[in-house]
């Protein structure tokens, strides 16, 4: 297992490497100076400014060296100085990535226990009310656009009907509160753009739930188990959703890029202060380090993702555990 | 064609009753009975007829100031829908704006198709260490998320039309290429692919004439799924601006008419309900296709 897990992390120290090289090649592939490319539109970058670039990035030396000085600066935490805000790209993004962190997770959570459950009741009556909802509701959740859903949302709740907060994380008045306040505050903002995104992607999970149970729910052990005498709740929760959880997990895992694409859309609707919104200010000011720094660290909470996926599989299922590596 | 390598999936296939009808026109007949397929396949329908002949019939241009701003829906009667922030009639933009979101949808689905199987055949049909490169070279392509890494790819090149095809092109093939792959090694086993090895078709010919028809299932209903997934990306790329800001697309207006939503709801809403329709539509489209292809998954 450790040996598994090594050789894992290795593998995606290498798929970042990969995201550094086409960072590269996109910088040098755009139309124009890379050094301009580098400094971004600010509208008048000082010569300094643009002979300090190119000596931090020895863009006089061959390709390959550039290559070589731009891979390990990144890989070293070195992400470069965002001209636009004016501070390295690593600092900016290490405020924004814990809004989006929490948003992502908690649009997860949401998604799959309540997709979850409701593909398992579904289950349990393919051809009730709520079975033919299900269905229906998933067709519509892959059909509409996450972020005019937010959108909507906000319509409904800000003027007809004022519940939750729509926009930012944290109310300016309490931001010299006390730390609970502040959190209840911050998931009082959350549970809108989270309630969004989960939406979109509750309808995949109860398909999928769905589909998986059925399967389930006709095989020799749940009959076993029902002619024992289990419980219904515990036939279902214990015995079949078990064995129904790993294409779940799968998918879990394999959204999850999908899932960062839909926050950094939900997130400017909602004006949630995470990495979304700095990638959308970056483009706006085309402040392409900025953009492309955004682009490594949301690669890199891919690869994570990815990882916490494979070893949740080996937990869910024995043997796998057991068979390989 | 008489070609022999061509011909021994239906010389396979032929020896069967003489009822048996093609798989492709048995699930044409299992299509036709599918009531939410065809309203899909007719709302479809709709929308495209309306957005190719619509501004033609309406004869208002999308970009003029023809009103006050945020005129409500249902008071003028030149403007039923309404006016947006600017003042500009919003059926003309609705009617304008469903072009380019429909061909930039189907031609990035299309261009969604062409990488990912030809990446999958390439590597379901050779294996070895081809398949092991190819399939690296997905992952790492998964691992990118694939708005983001649009969005840089148009901010970096150019905010055009054909950009936003390709950017959303470069960025969804991943899945297909995995479908094909997959189908490609249950394939390139059976009999018939033998056969016509043994007859003497080269690698191309039994990647394309042989395997890929009998793939083409699951594939047909993949990118019929993937234009609905184009057209949202466009829509997401437009609302951030991202698109040409001379194009009128459903997703610039909602995005353009974002900042006063509490001020007016039906600027965003009517172009959002007009996507909403679209990919609705083509999933409807792509569900009814795969029961169709699949008769014993439907049974459930």
């Amino acid at each position: 297992m450790t040996a598994y897990i090594i050789r894992r992390i290795f593998y995606g120290i290498l798929l970042m490497a990969g995201v550094v090289v086409l960072n590269f090649f996109l910088i040098r592939l755009a139309p124009g100076d890379p050094a301009e490319v580098i400094a971004g539109e600010m509208g008048g970058a000082t010569k300094e400014m643009m002979d300090s670039i190119r000596a931090t990035y020895g863009l006089d030396k061959p390709v390959l060296t550039q290559l070589w000085i731009y891979l390990s600066n990144m890989l070293q935490g070195d992400l470069g100085q965002s001209y636009f805000f004016n501070r390295p790209v690593t600092e900016l993004i290490g405020l924004r990535i814990w809004p989006t962190i929490l948003l992502v997770i908690a649009a997860q959570v949401l998604a799959v226990t309540i997709g979850v459950a409701m593909g398992v009741f579904a289950a349990r009556k393919p051809n009730s009310i709520l079975s033919g909802f299900v269905t229906v509701f998933a067709t519509i959740g892959y059909a509409v656009p996450v972020f005019w859903m937010g959108i909507m949302l906000v319509i409904l709740l800000a003027s007809i009907f004022p519940v939750f907060p729509v926009q930012g994380m944290l109310d300016a008045r309490l931001h010299s509160a006390d730390w609970l306040t502040k959190t209840i505050d911050i998931l009082y903002h959350l549970a809108l753009p989270a309630f969004t995104l989960a939406i979109i992607y509750l309808a995949i999970y109860a398909r999928l739930a769905r589909a998986s149970m059925l399967d389930v729910l006709g095989a020799d052990y749940v009959r076993t188990a029902r002619a024992k005498g289990a419980s219904e709740g515990s036939v279902l929760f214990k015995h079949a959703l078990r064995n129904a959880a790993l294409p779940i997990i799968t998918v879990a895992g394999l959204q999850f890029g999908g899932l960062i694409s839909g926050a950094l859309l939900v997130e400017t609707v909602f004006n949630w202060p995470g990495m979304g919104t700095l990638a959308f200010d970056a483009i706006l000011r085309r402040d392409y380090t900025t953009i492309l720094g955004v682009l490594f660290f949301a690669s890199l909470m891919v690869v994570i993702a990815n990882l916490i996926t494979d070893l949740s599989y080996r937990l869910a299922d024995p043997r796998i555990r057991t068979g390989g590596a | 064609m008489t070609d022999p390598a061509t011909s021994a999936p239906d010389l396979l296939q032929g020896t069967g009753s003489a009822e048996a009808q093609s798989p492709l026109r048995e699930a044409w007949r299992m299509f036709r009975r599918n009531i939410p397929a065809l309203v899909g396949t007719a709302i479809l329908f709709v929308i495209i007829i309306v957005t190719i002949y619509g501004s033609f019939l309406y004869t208002g241009d999308p970009y003029d100031i023809v009103w006050a701003p945020h005129e409500p829906p249902g008071v003028t009667p030149e403007f039923p829908l309404g006016t947006d922030y600017l003042g500009r009639d919003l059926i003309a933009g609705l009617l304008v704006g469903g072009g380019p979101t429909l061909v930039v949808g189907a031609s990035a689905a299309a261009l969604t198709m062409l990488i990912g199987v030809s990446i999958g055949a390439t590597s379901g049909y050779f294996g070895g260490w081809i398949d092991n490169l190819l399939m690296r070279f997905t992952e790492f392509f998964q691992v990118l998320p694939a708005l983001l890494f649009a969005m840089v790819l148009v901010t970096l090149f150019s905010p055009s039309l054909t950009m936003i095809a390709i950017a959303i092109g470069v960025v969804s093939w991943p899945q297909t290429a995995r479908l094909t792959r997959a189908e490609f090694l249950k394939i390139k086993n059976l009999e018939y692919v033998t056969a016509a090895r043994a007859i003497g078709a080269k690698n191309g010919r039994i990647m394309w004439r042989v395997i890929l028809p009998n793939a083409l299932p699951p594939l047909i209903v993949s990118a019929t799924l993937t234009v609905g997934v184009a057209i949202l990306f466009e829509a997401g790329l437009s609302f951030l601006g991202l698109g040409d800001p001379n194009t009128m697309s459903w997703g610039l207006m909602i995005g353009s008419n974002r900042e006063y939503i509490l001020q007016a709801w039906w600027p965003v809403t009517f172009p959002g309900l007009a996507i909403f329709l679209t990919v609705f539509a083509v999933s409807l489209i792509g569900d009814g296709l795969n029961d169709a292809f699949n008769p014993k998954l439907r049974e459930r």
